[in-house]
């Protein structure tokens, strides 16, 4: 008895590092998600701050980012085998940040088809090396780059991907979020993963451009989807209320640090001064607001 | 009490190793960049010269606002000639070396600058005479050379080479006058590069600058990819009538980021600001 509750216990600490289920909900039918948490990556979290999920058809499975470290990856795939047997075809990573894309080497096999947006190749090109350097030392994550697998299918404004009585409409955006933001829209639920062209509760990040994403909110805005599914936030059901934090956030960027610009201010004030007042209302301000600003103003001084 | 004061004085020594390693490391200038550019000469050490101002922490490595204050002003018998910026631990640590004049005014300059790791950043102030005065500001920042290319690079391809001047502060005969100078460039460190696709093939950089009024050099500066993208400069002019301010700006590309061996001469780009009082 003894011996069989230490082979237990063995076999257990020996699992201990292998990859859990990764909790899912349904969000719509067919369409699972993962809830992200708000905050920086870093070496306790391992970089899983994201949301992520899939969505099943009747033939195969779209994954829709793969988390922010392989171990997410292979979480991921746990809980795709827990919800359908049927096969893993195409894997979507949204964009190339860190958080969306670590996870992809758990779905390299045959017969799945990497999709992003047609400058997403590059994106993890350049920034591939350095990435891979600072997982080890900021998330505590070993990377090689084998880890970083760009697309197969490159995505130049619009795709229909088949997942069997499912299509999945995929539309590249001009820069915003990044420059190869990429939006999933599943018409038999009238979802739309719009990943992070929408932060809730989590300061949105500019890595793009601030315009740009101004304008494909604009356009967003317009379709009254049922579900939304952002990369940071809870899932939306109110669109396009819930994504009014954001865009207010980001026209007040864009009408201060114009202002200061045209005053004559400098970059090194505008960070000391452009956008405090929204403090109060967004998890993470104060990581990512400067950066923001500063973001922001190198764009804006070159319009017109 | 007694016990308390002990376990602060430990805690003290237990800290100071680090805070000395980290602030006041001048290992690669004394094994390194010393020998490089002043062999043999002695520097002194001050800030009544120069002064560097520098964000304690970085926002965004790869775009660290810095300005250069000088103490002293500009005269025909007396000027700063040059100023040399390092950052000390950058794989490539030269920035810049920047010319004054007497028709500067004021040897200020503002700019952007990339840095790699916790570093100082030394500014050299070499005075008509030949004296050399030296100033350091740490900085904590990580990551500035090998960053990713500005957020869209493609916009930023496009713009290359657009330049524009602003003078904010309006225009004084015969007294300092602050202007900017914006210079639309990617300025690329070579250090992004991906071996296999090779998308960034090289270094592509801003390598000279000289600004003018009426012909008369103003601020003649030889700048290296630790320039943030987008050049951005802040100086001062002493104009002594109405005139034309004019910049020239050449660019290069070198095979590796870290030598200047085999490298090919790009364009040159020219920007005027006509000066009405």
């Amino acid at each position: 008895m003894r011996f069989l509750f230490a082979l237990i216990l063995s076999a257990g600490s020996a699992y201990a590092t292998a990859a859990q289920v990764l909790s899912v909900t349904e969000v719509a039918p067919g369409i699972y998600t993962h809830r992200g948490v708000h905050e920086l990556p870093d070496t306790k979290n391992h970089g899983a701050i994201a949301n992520i999920g899939f969505i099943v058809g009747e033939h195969c499975v779209a994954v829709i980012d793969t988390g922010g470290n392989p171990q997410q990856g292979e979480s991921l795939k746990l809980a795709i085998k827990h919800a359908t047997s049927k096969p893993v075809c195409y894997v979507i990573n949204t964009h190339v940040h860190p958080d969306h894309i670590y996870g992809n080497k758990a779905f390299k096999e045959a017969g799945v088809k990497f999709v992003g947006h047609e400058k997403l190749a590059r994106a993890m090109a350049t920034r591939g090396a350095y990435y891979i350097d600072k997982a080890a030392d900021q998330l505590d994550v070993k990377l090689t780059a084998d880890d970083i697998i760009p697309p197969d299918i490159a995505v130049k404004d619009h795709l229909d991907i088949d997942l069997g009585g499912r299509t999945l409409k995929l539309t590249a955006h001009s820069a915003a979020h990044t420059d190869n933001d990429l939006t999933v829209y599943d018409e038999q639920t009238d979802t739309l993963w719009i990943s992070d062209l929408l932060f809730i509760e989590h300061l949105p990040v500019i890595d793009g451009s601030l315009k740009g994403w101004l304008a494909e909110l604009e356009i967003l805005e317009s379709h009254p989807y049922k579900t939304v599914i952002p990369g940071h936030g809870p899932i939306v059901k109110d669109w396009p209320k819930s994504m009014q934090p954001e865009k207010d956030y980001l026209e007040m960027l864009l009408t201060e640090i114009r202002a200061m610009i045209k005053q004559g201010k400098y970059l090194e004030e505008a960070v000391e001064t452009v956008g405090y007042s929204a403090k109060g209302q967004w998890q993470l301000f104060d990581q990512f607001h400067r950066k923001n600003v500063t973001t922001a103003f190198a764009e804006l001084e070159w319009e017109n | 009490m007694k016990k308390q004061k002990t376990r602060s004085w430990l805690l003290a020594l237990l800290l100071m190793p680090a805070l000395a390693l980290a602030e006041g490391d001048e290992t690669e200038w004394t094994s390194k960049i010393k020998n490089q550019y002043f062999a043999g000469k002695s520097i002194e050490e001050s800030n009544d010269i120069i002064e560097i101002e520098a964000p304690y922490r970085a926002e965004d490595p790869a775009l660290v606002p810095i300005k250069i204050v000088s103490k002293i002003p500009q005269t025909k018998d007396s000027y700063i000639k040059k100023v040399l910026v390092l950052v000390d631990k950058n794989p490539f640590p030269y920035v810049g070396e920047f010319e004054f004049a007497p028709e500067s005014g004021k040897a200020d300059l503002a700019m952007r600058v990339r840095v790699n790791t916790y570093s100082n950043i030394s500014a050299i102030a070499e005075m008509n005479d030949g004296k050399l005065v030296m100033t350091k500001k740490f900085v904590k920042a990580s990551g500035g050379c090998s960053a990713p290319i500005g957020a869209d690079l493609d916009a930023a391809m496009q713009r290359l080479g657009k330049m524009k001047f602003r003078l904010d502060e309006g225009v004084k005969i015969g007294e300092p006058n602050l202007a900017q100078l914006l210079i639309s460039h990617p300025n690329i460190t070579g250090m992004q590069m991906d071996q296999v696709t090779r998308f960034v093939k090289k270094s592509h950089f801003v390598k000279e600058v000289r600004v003018s009024f009426n012909d008369k050099p103003i601020l003649t500066a030889k700048t290296d990819i630790a320039i943030s993208a987008d050049p951005n400069f802040r100086f001062y002019f002493v104009p002594d009538k109405a005139g034309v301010l004019k910049a020239e700006v050449s660019d290069t590309s070198c095979e590796s980021p870290t030598s200047r061996d085999a490298c090919t001469a790009g364009n040159s780009y020219s920007e005027t600001y006509t000066l009405n009082p």
